[in-house]
């Protein structure tokens, strides 16, 4: 194995793969720019879902599956920052695994247990490599299965948000259904490709994509001494960070801080029921959940514009105005969406 | 808990950290163009016989020079000194511990300090040093203020003293000016400082023109799938309304 997890040679044996290993730059080039790309098909995915309501009954659990897979991903990506123990590695499981420490009376036991030691040291580092290549993506796989399983059983949502089992011919088919195979192969073998035109601009031209996807303090080794000047997540992770950072400590503890991240990822589980609208799709919404949806989206992208940057004053008032709207939409979703003017869902789907 | 404190208390205090530095120094622009075969096999030299005392880049062969047009025999006799073949990657005698204790911090490995650093952070800091006598090296530099490294190349370029201009309370280098010439002029210090900073670019990572090359053949597959792939779905899908 040409990756070594281990605190003294695990920085060194990246540059190796990079320059003694054959086609070491273009795996290792691939596997980083994936991570990213990956978040980045995630959340068009799930941006896909919400614009028509793939969440609704009778799709509840194939979303609930696809957070789980989201919340997987995101513990995937944090544990495999730290395997080339550059500073932004190290430093980000810090503060990251610090946030742990905040929980009340536990805290502090809590983050020596998932470290393995009293600093992220060489244990934290070995069970990050274990978790990463071997528990998440096991875990990944089984959440994958079983959101194919939930969709084979009640069929993919439309852009119309009609359900197209309600209209059967003769040999009980959907009248609008369309077999997977060829239609959505040879449809899908296109998308595939403009992604990986994108996916290789970047990889064979700016791999670290202007710091996005590479940090720069990440070429620096990890150095438990030397504390960055500005430590920050990597982008995907940003618009959480910025919501910790908004909520004001409580009695010196940055606990309520922890909390509103952990909820901020909580309410998506519940969305399909707090959403009272009678339309599915985003095409027979009235106007004010189109407006919510807009604010949610701008939100969202400017908490994670506000996390990658250092807290001021400024942006922390911003960041608690974006935080504000972020649980808005969730919470007066139910008040919204069941006062919403909707226009008459068509009975076929329109094409 | 008080450790996360500290913690979000620096990232608070982020801003005005020593580093700004980084934000506010104007950072010339490096000539940086890895086809150059010259500039890099010049800024080779210029790593070995300068740098390469101090800083090791041990991620770097001297083989791979090979890459920017050396021979195996002109790498061996111009670019060892101590012995090593040229199989072996870029290491330096000093030990750690000497480097922390000669010069206040360890000289750090320049096998991707282009990468971490940036080139024109690199080309601008390498001309920035100046005389300053309540340095223990006798030098300090505009771009990295107290930094423990000597200036190296000094004399290439000559002694640099301060312009110093009052802004408000503060008094500022506002530039540096040359008191003792050196061996060659500014503008001949400036272009090997360019080829050195070009050849760190390369160091960073060898692979990069490479790279960019498989780049182009893979874009220009892909454009070409893309349209067989288009026809094919458009004709399965000709039917469907």
């Amino acid at each position: 194995m040409n990756y070594k997890p281990d605190a003294e040679l695990a920085f060194t044996s990246v540059e190796y793969i990079m320059r003694d290993v054959d086609w070491g730059w273009l795996i290792r080039y691939m596997h980083s720019t994936g991570a990213s790309m990956f978040f980045v098909v995630v959340y068009l995915h799930m941006f896909r879902g919400l614009m028509y309501g793939s969440y609704r009954k009778p799709r509840e659990l194939i979303w609930i599956f696809g957070v789980l897979i989201y919340l997987a991903l995101m513990a995937e990506a944090f544990l495999g920052y730290l395997l080339p123990w550059g500073q932004m590695s190290f430093w980000g499981a810090q503060v990251i695994v610090n946030l742990f420490a905040a929980v009340p009376f536990i805290g502090e036991d809590l983050s020596i247990w998932i470290r393995g030691d009293y600093v992220i040291s060489d244990a934290t580092l070995n069970r990050f490599f274990a978790f990463h290549v071997i528990a998440l993506p096991l875990v990944l796989i089984a959440l994958v299965a079983v959101h194919l399983v939930a969709l084979h059983e009640v069929g993919s949502n439309n852009p119309d948000g009609v359900e197209i089992k309600k209209k059967k011919d003769a040999n009980g088919i959907p009248l609008d259904g369309i077999p997977f195979h060829p239609y959505y192969t040879v449809k899908d073998i296109v998308g595939v490709i403009v992604f990986l035109m994108v996916f290789s601009a970047i990889l064979f031209f700016a791999p670290e994509m202007g710091g996005y996807f590479l940090e720069a303090a990440n070429f620096v080794p990890a150095d438990p001494l030397k504390t960055p000047e500005h430590i920050a997540p990597l982008w995907y992770f940003t618009p959480f960070y910025a919501i910790l950072r908004a909520v004001p400590p409580l009695f010196g503890s940055q606990f309520p801080g922890v909390v509103a991240m952990g909820l901020s990822i909580v309410f998506l589980f519940f969305l399909p029921w707090l959403d009272r609208s009678k339309v599915k799709s985003i095409r027979y919404r009235g106007p004010i959940y189109k407006i919510m949806l807009a604010l949610f989206i701008v939100s969202f992208i400017g908490l994670g514009y506000l996390g990658l940057l250092p807290s001021t004053p400024v942006a922390t008032i911003f960041a608690q105005v974006f935080s504000v709207i972020y649980f808005l939409f969730f919470l007066l979703m139910p008040w919204y969406t069941s006062i919403d003017k909707t226009k008459p869902e068509p009975e076929r789907v329109t094409g | 808990m008080k450790r996360l404190k500290n913690f979000l208390f620096l990232l608070a205090a982020a801003p005005v950290a020593a580093f700004a530095a980084g934000a506010t120094v104007h950072l010339d622009k490096a000539p940086v163009n890895l086809t150059d075969h010259d500039s890099l096999q010049r800024g080779a030299r210029m790593f070995v016989n300068y740098c390469l005392n101090c800083h090791s880049a041990g991620s770097m062969r001297y083989s791979r020079l090979q890459d920017i047009g050396l021979t195996e025999d002109q790498i061996k006799d111009n670019l060892l000194f101590a012995g090593e073949k040229p199989g072996e990657t870029m290491k330096v005698g000093m030990t750690k511990a000497d480097g922390k204790a000669w010069f206040g911090a360890t000289p750090p490995d320049l096998s991707v300090i282009a990468r971490s650093r940036g080139a024109d952070w690199l080309y601008t800091y390498l001309r920035s040093f100046y005389r300053d006598d309540t340095r223990a090296t006798g030098w300090n530099n505009t771009v990295f203020d107290k930094v423990g490294m000597p200036h190296v190349m000094w004399t290439l370029q000559g002694e640099m003293a301060p312009v110093h201009k009052k802004v408000g309370e503060h008094e500022v280098i506002e530039r540096l000016e040359l008191v003792k010439p050196g061996s060659v002029t500014l503008a001949e210090y400036d272009a090997m400082v360019g080829d050195l900073v070009n050849y760190l670019v390369w160091m960073g990572e060898p692979a990069q023109v490479q790279r960019k090359q498989l780049g182009v053949i893979v874009l220009i597959f892909l454009a070409v799938f893309f349209v067989v792939a288009y026809y094919l779905k458009k004709e399965f899908w000709k039917d469907i309304h």
